[in-house]
């Protein structure tokens, strides 16, 4: 199959035309029919992804399964994988039938939302692979209107205030990308991706009104990416439509959003500011790695005094992706593996923390802490899953929490051992509120009278919950599995940014220093 | 020699004679009762003619001693303005009718001023640049103020007259300067004394009269104060002809002006565009925010798009120009189906303007309201939908140009206007539900020109359909 990228991006795609063309009415069996086809098209999607990963050969770090076509502009439309992108797009087809089965008794507009759902995962997809600039950006952009719908539509009470901040902050963050893009296709004379990789983009200094900007167009060009990817990402201080989009977005699509969505800063950050623009990543490197330290400290805390059961996990994910950027940032092997497996974890865990707010509050219908409390005496399956996964956000080890915070630490420890410091008293905070929330809702006694009758889990629930289990131990105990993918790919990251670097011979002074 | 000429200038001719025929016709015969077949055959005819003009035609030409230019930039124009007419005519026969509005004076009207742009965007001499431009202006005046016992719509075509001869007195004394200085009234003539650095300051102010003057008719920021009112008070039919064909001709003929006559002077008249541009499209997307009405909307709408086309022309390059003539081409698009759906709202047959009334649209009318969804983010210039392009074009015209400044501004005014075309949005899919719903169904004819645009927009995606090619044809015919 020449064209197995293809097929695996729009083939959601598909399914969602044929909903919206074949499927008329709104009665009980439209809406059933609606949900199944999702299912099978996620599914088949899944399934047909695996065939990326068994054809994938993760010696060689090139871009794999290319596959190019000429488009407007002299642009291409050209997708392809290696091995920083290949697992991304596991991830995405992996999580999308979890979250159709988490969606299940959804009652309003199901038709529209499947098709919102089944387009987001075309475009989510897209981002991974696209191996043109600017249709890295068309399919990056275009996820924001089906998620805007799905905060808007099916979203919490303050629904509208979410939706709109979120778009109008996302899409402030990535318009300046866009400015920074064409600045690329003008000094590179084209948006092909592993041509950019190759070109080297002018690093010599320059003022801009008056301001001495160390490393020139890179830095700026650095910047404006980082606008769009850290507002993504999203870093402190830019992260506070997260919480919001978060809290009122419906389970679903607060699962795709902590456990996809993210995961595009970070792969931004991977794919565009390191290997690209390796002088303005030197520069502003310390920027990035306090950004972040302040971010695991600052969110940690913020998350401990939360109310709101999905806001506190919000909180969390912003503090967890701290550690990816450092990570990224700190550029060496340990680093980056661990942040990559960080995202990766980070997909699964914070995904099923989500489905398990999910799932007490489809029975009770608030996601107050307070409004709980020794739900392990009625929901002894749920308890177990819940500490499972509290305890992989923690980063026990044994879970897959672990090993990413671990190798990203050890990899900003060889860089600078103060944000190492600093950040690895975010592993303390975490388990502080997580382990506190476990005890908050799921500890203790039955005491509140409305939970006196409140269920287990259902058999769907157990089922939408077992693969994620299964992954999270999995790649606790054995993360070879994952970083044997990844590695290589990122060995030729780091080597090529070393050499970049060394070449550009910033003068070997600090950044502090330069930038005084 | 003449017979020559003549060929060169056959489409309008045979545009203005049909007119003039039809006029004449209706007068002497059933008057208003052939209104409607009128519509239908002068949309007919500008139909032929823009297939005729977009199918024939390969070199460049010049009648009239080098007054009148047919070259691949004016035929691009025509097109684009002969087919958003055409659309336009089509779209209002329906609502026309239903109000008593359908006069047979409307499509003759409306088929004059087409001549009037089409000898715009070929203009290759200041004469003809004002003759054309009157006729263009003349004609819209007169449609303004269709709806003849409405306060609103006599007050808009006022509004327009008054003010739109204010900026024809501008545009008049800048071009009597630029003759005074430059000894001739021929593009070709103004160009060889209109050159870099040895500008003599009459010529200057004339260039900046002649620009100002422009900028009253693309309604670019500051001179934009008619656009709103005169786009709430006409009747809607003509208020979706004013945002689309007379907005592509003002552009053809600001680039024909700017090129063609001060080509030699870039640097002198790229940074008073540049400023209309950034203005327009700040205040066009600030000042939307407030309104209420989807009429004044779309008036500032249209001058946010307007600045982002005028910062194609600012870049001073030929890419500069492609890009702004497939903002154009995309920008006449959108607002043709937006405008349809637009018609289409109404209330026990009554319309509609106000974007409240627009609660839980979706659930009523989904198919109208995705397509107008894909047809806001379109305007919004959200990717992967076609109104992106537009504006990635622009913006790379604007940095290749040396403009970096207002690439970024551009980007930013981008994203203010995101807010209250996502507002509509709401509107249709998260407002509340409403006791007075709006009518369901409608014209056929509407939903087909909102269903194609939106296709549009969405299938551009693959190829642009080529517009990117002839645009590309265009500019380079242009600028040389």
């Amino acid at each position: 199959m020449d064209n197995l990228l293809s097929i695996v991006t729009f083939l959601p795609a598909l399914a969602a035309l044929i909903l919206a063309l074949f499927l008329r009415g709104g009665d009980a069996a439209a809406d059933r029919n609606a949900k199944w086809l999702a299912m099978i098209a996620t599914s088949a999607t899944f399934v047909i992804s695996l065939f990326i990963l068994f054809q994938f050969d993760a010696s060689d770090t090139g871009f794999q399964m290319v596959e190019e076509g000429s488009w407007i502009m002299g642009m291409n439309y050209k997708m392809g994988v290696d091995g920083i992108s290949v697992l991304f797009v596991m991830l995405t087809t992996f999580m999308m039938p979890l979250t159709i089965l988490a969606s299940w008794d959804v009652k309003l507009r199901v038709k529209e939302y499947m098709i919102a759902f089944l387009l987001l995962e075309t475009l989510m997809l897209g981002v991974f692979m696209a191996l043109d600039l600017v249709l890295f950006y068309l399919f990056f952009e275009a996820g924001l209107i089906p998620m805007f719908l799905i905060i808007g539509i099916w979203g919490g009470k303050n629904r509208i205030y979410a939706s709109f901040k979120f778009f109008l902050y996302t899409f402030l963050g990535s318009v300046l990308m866009l400015v920074a893009m064409v600045a690329m296709y003008a000094d590179a004379g084209t948006t092909d991706i592993p041509t950019l990789l190759a070109h080297e983009f002018a690093f010599a200094d320059f003022e801009v009104l008056g301001i001495h900007i160390v490393g020139g167009l890179q830095t700026m060009l650095w910047l404006a990416f980082f606008a769009s990817f850290a507002v993504k990402m999203p870093m402190w201080p830019v992260h506070t439509w997260l919480p919001d989009a978060h809290v009122q977005a419906p389970t679903a699509g607060s699962v795709v959003l902590a456990a996809i969505l993210l995961k595009m800063g970070g792969y931004g950050f991977l794919r565009f500011s390191l290997p690209m623009f390796p002088v303005g990543s030197e520069v502003m490197a310390p920027l990035v790695f306090w950004m972040s330290a302040i971010a695991i400290v600052y969110t940690s805390l913020v998350a401990l005094v939360q109310e709101d059961m999905k806001k506190l996990i919000a909180y969390s994910s912003v503090a967890h992706m701290g550690y990816v950027t450092m990570g990224i940032f700190a550029a060496n092997q340990q680093g980056i593996d661990g942040a990559i497996f960080q995202m990766l974890s980070h997909g699964f865990i914070s995904g099923a923390l989500f489905l398990c707010v999910g799932v007490i509050y489809d029975r009770m219908h608030t996601r107050e802490i307070d409004a709980y409390g020794g739900l392990v005496n009625r929901m002894p399956a749920y308890a177990l899953i819940f500490m499972l996964f509290t305890m992989a956000n923690v980063g026990l080890p044994g879970t897959s929490g672990f090993v990413g915070e671990f190798l990203t630490l050890m990899g900003i420890f060889q860089v600078n051992t103060w944000v190492a410091a600093v950040a690895a008293t975010g592993v303390i905070f975490s388990a502080a509120y997580a382990l506190w929330l476990y005890r908050r809702v799921v500890l203790g006694d039955l005491i509140k009278e409305s939970l006196r009758t409140i269920q287990d889990m259902t058999a769907r629930e157990k089922w939408i919950f077992a693969p994620l289990v299964v992954m999270t131990l999995w790649l606790g105990v054995y993360p070879a599995a994952a970083l044997d993918i990844i590695g290589p790919s990122v060995e030729a990251l780091v080597g090529n940014y070393d050499t970049a670097v060394a070449a550009a011979d910033l003068g070997g002074p600090t950044v502090a220093e330069a930038n005084h | 020699m003449i017979s020559a000429d003549l060929n060169i200038i056959l489409p309008e001719i045979v545009l203005a004679v049909f007119a003039m025929l039809a006029l004449i016709g209706a007068v002497y015969t059933g008057k208003d009762k052939l209104a409607p077949v009128l519509v239908w055959a002068s949309a007919a005819v500008m139909l032929v003619m823009a297939l005729w003009i977009g199918t024939t035609g390969g070199q460049d030409q010049t009648a009239f001693w080098g007054m009148f230019i047919d070259d691949a930039f004016s035929r691009f124009a025509k097109v684009a303005i002969l087919l958003s007419a055409a659309a336009v005519l089509l779209m209002s026969e329906g609502y026309m009718s239903r109000h008593g509005l359908l006069r047979f004076e409307y499509p003759v009207l409306v088929l004059l001023s087409v001549v009037g742009m089409m000898v715009m965007v070929s203009a290759g001499d200041l004469m003809t640049l004002y003759m054309g431009l009157e006729l263009q202006s003349l004609a819209l005046y007169v449609v303004a103020s269709l709806r003849r016992d409405s306060e609103r719509s006599t007050e808009a075509g006022l509004k327009y007259f008054v003010l739109g001869a204010l900026s024809s007195g501008l545009l008049l004394y800048g071009a009597s300067l630029v003759y005074g200085f430059a000894g001739t009234t021929l593009f070709s003539g103004v160009i060889a004394a209109a050159t870099e650095g040895h500008m003599s300051l009459g010529l200057l102010i004339g260039l900046v009269l002649m620009v100002s003057g422009l900028a009253f008719k693309v309604s670019a920021v500051p001179f934009h104060m008619w656009t709103p009112d005169v786009y709430e008070g006409s009747p809607t039919p003509v208020t979706a002809f004013f945002a689309t064909a007379p907005k592509v001709a003002a552009m053809g003929l600001f680039a024909r002006l700017l090129f063609d006559a001060f080509g030699g002077a870039i640097a002198d008249w790229s940074q008073v565009v540049a400023l209309l541009s950034l203005l327009s499209m700040f205040l066009g997307g600030i000042a939307a925010i407030g309104q209420r009405n989807i009429k004044r909307l779309m008036a500032y709408s249209s001058i946010t798009h307007m600045g982002f086309a005028l910062m194609g022309l600012a870049a001073g390059t030929e890419f500069g120009v492609q890009a702004m003539l497939v903002y154009m081409a995309i920008y006449v698009t959108m607002n043709v189906g937006t405008f349809a759906f637009i018609l289409s709202l109404s209330r026990d047959g009554q319309p509609v303007t106000d974007i409240g009334a627009l609660g839980m649209y979706s659930k009523r009318e989904p198919g109208k309201a995705l397509a107008m969804l894909v047809l806001l983010f379109s305007l919004a210039g959200v990717p992967p939908l076609v109104g992106f392009f537009g504006k990635f074009y622009v913006l790379q015209a604007a940095y290749g140009g040396g403009l970096a400044w207002l690439a970024v501004a551009g980007v930013i005014a981008s994203v203010i206007s995101a807010f209250y075309y996502l507002r509509i949005v709401y509107f249709m899919y998260f407002g509340e539900d409403r006791e007075d719903a709006l009518d369901t169904g409608g014209s056929p004819v509407l939903w087909g020109f909102l269903m194609v645009s939106a296709f549009l927009m969405v299938a551009g995606v693959v190829n642009l359909f080529g517009v990117e090619g002839a645009a590309a044809a265009a500019a380079a015919t242009l600028v040389n």
